[in-house]
């Protein structure tokens, strides 16, 4: 198929940036989003001009390095997958692409469609962990007893992989989802029973600081976000975070 | 208390909770309303006393006004905010592919809602303080007679087609506002479970059956007056 890409350049975190269109060719519909680009930017290093710079790193949806805004929405249109795991038969020949990098102010643009989001490593940094002595005499976690309901939970909020589409597609580029999941995934262990107080504070208090927006509800993120994380666990961390401050 | 009122999860409790007392406010305002489609001498005894009952005039009416002006404040502070998160736009943004309409545009369906307070006040609040607390005639009667005066100036209000239109576009929007608002006030609360899908369905019943009932009062007022 042969298509028109619509795409962000920006040379660094300073240049105004601007849409600059491109054509490729002959491309298969069983190539994956990031192949696609792979052969633009063969075109491109070919004719001597400057590749497109984009995220990638696993390339099978468990990193959430890729970002990419596509056709106005995060990982572009299909539905709990990662740009990586986007294939071209979800267009067809002769379409017009834009691909934009994830917008948010505390996602700044480093280049091109790659931005930084360091800032969720430093919420993750602030409370998102449980202090457990590995010296040699480390409990095994079996042998704590942990309910299959909860520990599904748990399990479903870890599977976050903080690559940001919460809060690229959110109005308000708010980082709840991302906050709720990982406050969560302690929340309903015992083993994170401990620091509890603490962690949903911190965590809280960083996400704010770092300057996302403020969760309205529209659930965009449950949406759009590859791994299906729920709603429920911006709604675990708001009842976390009351239990924590009352 | 304001540092805890400065964190987001904290001002989005806030804006629920003040957001839950309207939604309890409007039942009971749009009770009163209704009784007018059948009766004006309840109609009138009820205003009569929600007029100048003390503990509802200097009680229950400033804590509503508060609520009011807290939500709308609570809710372009917390705008700004987000306006400054998201300080560059996308060239293409699908937002219809994930998420309503409704839940996109509150701060819009709620500035419509705010301009509507404002005519509101000036027909009918304003007018009320004027007579009672300046001129001091709490006896409710109409001038020079021994009947009620509040069932006759909720008739004279709707007779002006243009003012009963800004009504019905203002409870559309008021609808619109409370079919995202009402689920999201127990979201923002916490409370996500086996119950939210009956929480989301009353939230809708509640959104068509209140406005609606606001309307119907407006127009049965002007077709028959």
């Amino acid at each position: 198929m042969n298509l028109t890409l619509k795409i962000w350049r920006q040379k660094n975190a300073d240049d105004k940036g601007q849409l600059v269109d491109y054509k490729v060719t002959d491309i298969s519909e069983h190539m994956s989003f990031l192949e696609m680009m792979d052969v633009l930017n063969e075109q491109l290093i070919n004719k001597g001009e400057e590749p497109v710079a984009f995220d990638h790193d696993c390339r099978e949806g468990i990193c959430g390095m890729c970002s990419m805004y596509i056709n106005g929405e995060a990982h572009g249109p299909d539905r709990g997958i990662t740009t990586c795991q986007l294939h071209m038969r979800s267009f067809k020949d002769g379409d017009t692409i834009h691909i934009e990098p994830f917008r948010a102010t505390a996602f700044p643009v480093i280049k091109d469609l790659v931005v930084d989001r360091t800032s969720f490593d430093r919420i993750q940094q602030s409370g998102g962990y449980i202090s457990v002595n590995t010296s040699g005499n480390t409990q095994d976690a079996n042998a704590t007893p942990i309910s299959k309901i909860d520990a599904d939970k748990a399990m479903d909020a870890a599977t976050c992989i903080g690559c940001g589409a919460c809060v690229a597609t959110c109005k308000n580029s708010s980082a709840m989802l991302f906050v709720g999941a990982k406050v969560s995934q302690y929340a309903l262990l015992p083993q994170g029973q401990v620091e509890a107080t603490e962690r949903v504070l911190s965590m809280v208090q960083q996400m704010d600081d770092e300057g996302f927006g403020n969760c309205t509800n529209t659930g965009a993120c449950e949406v759009e976000c590859p791994k299906g994380i729920s709603l429920e666990n911006i709604a675990r961390m708001n009842r976390e975070f009351l239990k924590a401050s009352l | 208390m304001s540092g805890f009122l400065s964190s987001s999860i904290a001002r989005k409790v806030a804006m629920a909770l003040s957001a839950l007392f309207l939604i309890f406010f409007l039942i009971m305002h749009l009770s009163v309303n209704l009784t007018s489609l059948f009766s004006e001498t309840l109609f009138n005894h009820l205003s009569h006393f929600m007029g100048t009952n003390p503990m509802v005039q200097f009680l229950l009416q400033p804590i509503l006004i508060f609520g009011v002006v807290f939500h709308f404040v609570m809710g372009f502070v917390l705008e700004l905010k987000n306006k400054k998160a998201t300080a560059v736009k996308y060239a293409k943004d699908n937002g219809a592919a994930n998420s309503t309409w409704t839940s996109r545009n509150m701060v819009y369906s709620g500035l419509v809602i705010l301009a509507f307070i404002v005519l509101h006040f000036i027909d009918f609040w304003i007018p009320e303080l004027n007579v009672k607390y300046v001129h001091g005639d709490m006896s409710g009667l109409l001038e020079g007679t021994q009947d009620f005066r509040y069932f006759e100036e909720l008739q004279h209000k709707f007779v002006n087609p243009l003012r009963v239109l800004a009504y019905v576009v203002s409870f559309v929007l008021l609808g619109l506002h409370l079919s995202h608002g009402f689920q999201s006030a127990f979201q923002s609360m916490g409370f996500n479970n086996k119950y939210t899908k009956t929480v989301k369905a009353a939230g809708k019943i509640y959104s068509i059956i209140v406005p609606a009932g606001f309307i119907l009062v407006a127009v049965f007022h002007f077709l028959n007056h």
